[in-house]
């Protein structure tokens, strides 16, 4: 297949999950927003103004990099782990199986899809930040690379859950017993520095800290971590987690018998 | 001329180490209509599976057109076109849709591919329903769909597995107009089905495999030929005698008007006739027992058990 032709292939997979989110809006787009909504008002609002100022902004203005944060990782993830499972499940995946499209192509295919769902969710959640309070971005460079990187790593993680699960209850166990967890753990809603020594060290082994404080540094310009081991984790993990996705796609894992 | 198919020697030993496939050979000439049957479990789905690439070989070689599959398998891909046997689209995609993007799989651009699918659609009578959930579709509809989205790359080889599985009779003879029409333009087909006077009907060459060994590989005429006898029923106009004897055939007497006849090869269902003229009963019209097909099939199926 000539490169023009996988390019093409590349693009009819990506509009067809793009259509694909959008025609259930309301199941993949508006549940971020309402939400993030409860949470500006009941942690920013309500909680925030009784907690007082943390790494020297308001409760508010330090929680909303992580809720944005928060809203990527788990669109970009379960978008393709729906999507990805649910193709498997309707046996629909057989349509790429037998085309000779590449397995790179159907790889980012699937990523850039869930990208662009976590990428619209990030701008709706920031748009409705902005009723409660003002955004003043530290790094837009950061920003901008934190974005893409975290949601490209959490939506390869999202399809290495829908290769090996079998049921539909095999793609919510991830997101609510270990995705979930990890990013109320990872410091959304505190900074590190309030952990006891033992307690923050045993939170350096969690990936998503490491998501979290990297955003929030490119917005606020405050950090837990260091901004470049926090951004070499990311790569780190993304490589990682292209690599095993790739090797799932290549050997047919639970794709072809 | 290069075959369309060719298969040598295929093996597949699943997991469980069930072995499917024995070590099978077979060839499918260029613009043939070959059907390829075999009792359920016997290896069909599997060797279309590893054909299409959707189950990995354990041993052998596979060419489409020349083209080794261990080579090239981009390249057979785009020459094979595949309709299963269970609907394997998104239920919740629209018809046009699902077409329209298998296209964009093999690298078609958007408007040769709407053209495609329109192109198609129309010919298997679904243009009208191009904008509705395939769910909603009925199970003959669904079936055309899947022919039309295995044809909108336009392959030279078209593999159909029990593609009239579950469609009623003037369904399945519209479909069955549809492929002649094609493999007469030239695309190469391969056929399993349960419904044997469809294979007999449309196929020219036929193999059929059981418990992963190919049995019989021949072509359809000279199948059929091997047959040792025929069971023909007659309907009489006259009422038949309690008691009907013909020398030389087994003949029963099924009710008042009808006779079923046993032709053994090399005699002649005229000395039959002659036989009841002789008794002053007459035939009013005459059809076969069971399909001849079937009845090969059972006998190579049976034979190899």
């Amino acid at each position: 297949m000539k490169v023009h032709e996988q390019y093409v292939a590349f693009l009819t997979i990506v509009r067809k999950e793009i259509k694909r989110y959008l025609r259930i809006w309301t199941q993949t787009l508006l549940p971020s927003a309402i939400t993030m909504s409860l949470y500006f008002v009941i942690f920013g609002t309500l909680i925030g103004s009784r907690i007082g100022e943390m790494d020297g902004f308001t409760y508010m203005e330090f929680v909303v990099p992580g809720l944005i944060m928060m809203a990527i990782v788990t669109n970009s993830y379960s978008n393709v782990v729906s999507s990805f499972f649910g193709s498997k499940f309707s046996h629909s995946v057989e349509e790429l199986l037998v085309s000779p499209v590449s397995n790179f192509v159907i790889l980012m295919g699937y990523v850039v899809g869930g990208v662009s769902r976590g990428l619209l969710v990030a701008v709706v959640v920031t748009l409705v930040s902005l009723f409660f309070t003002d955004l003043s971005i530290h790094s837009y460079f950061v920003v901008v690379v934190v974005v893409f990187m975290t949601s490209t790593l959490f939506a390869l993680a999202g399809f290495i859950n829908a290769v090996y699960a079998n049921s539909f209850d095999d793609i919510s166990i991830i997101p609510t017993f270990v995705l979930t967890p990890l990013i109320y753990l990872g410091g959304v809603f505190y900074s590190m520095d309030l952990l006891p020594e033992f307690w923050a060290n045993v939170s350096k082994l969690n990936p998503l800290v490491y998501v979290v404080n990297a955003f929030r540094y490119g917005v606020l310009g405050v950090s837990d971590v260091s901004l470049s081991f926090a951004l070499g984790m990311i790569a780190f993990f993304t490589a990682l987690a292209f690599g095993y996705s790739m090797h799932l796609l290549n050997s047919g894992k639970r794709l072809r018998q | 001329m290069i075959p369309a198919l060719t298969i040598e020697n295929l093996r597949k030993v699943y997991d469980n180490g069930f072995e499917a496939l024995k070590g099978i050979s077979l060839e499918v000439e260029q613009g043939d209509f070959f059907a390829l049957l075999g009792p359920n479990g016997a290896g069909k789905s599997t060797t279309i599976g590893i054909i299409c690439s959707l189950v990995a070989k354990s041993g052998g070689r596979i060419a489409v057109f020349d083209i080794d599959i261990d080579e090239d398998f981009p390249a057979a891909k785009r020459h094979i076109g595949i309709v299963p046997q269970e609907f394997n689209f998104n239920q919740f995609e629209k018809s046009l849709d699902i077409v329209v993007n298998q296209a964009g799989y093999y690298g078609l651009k958007p408007a040769l591919a709407q053209k495609r699918a329109e192109t198609y659609l129309r010919e298997l009578g679904l243009w009208e329903q191009r904008d509705i959930p395939a769910r909603m579709l009925s199970g003959g509809m669904k079936r055309r769909l899947m022919i039309a989205r295995s044809l909108v790359h336009e392959p030279r080889l078209l593999i159909l597995d029990e593609p009239t599985a579950g469609v009623d009779i003037e369904m399945r003879r519209s479909m069955w107009e549809f492929l002649q029409k094609i493999n007469a333009q030239g695309t190469t087909i391969i056929l399993t089905t349960h419904y044997l006077e469809e294979a007999e009907a449309l196929c020219r060459n036929i193999a059929i495999i059981n418990h992963g060994k190919i049995v019989e590989n021949t072509s359809m005429k000279t199948l059929l030929r091997q047959l040792h006898k025929e069971i023909f029923l007659l309907d009489c106009v006259e009422e038949l005698p309690q008691s009907v004897a013909i020398t030389g055939f087994a003949v029963r007497r099924l009710d008042d008007h009808t006779l079923e006849v046993e032709v053994q090869k090399g005699q002649h269902i005229n000395q039959v006739f002659a036989a009841l003229d002789l008794e002053s009963i007459h035939i009013s019209s005459m059809r076969n027992r069971a399909n001849r097909l079937e009845e090969m099939f059972v006998n190579l199926v049976e034979g190899d058990a």
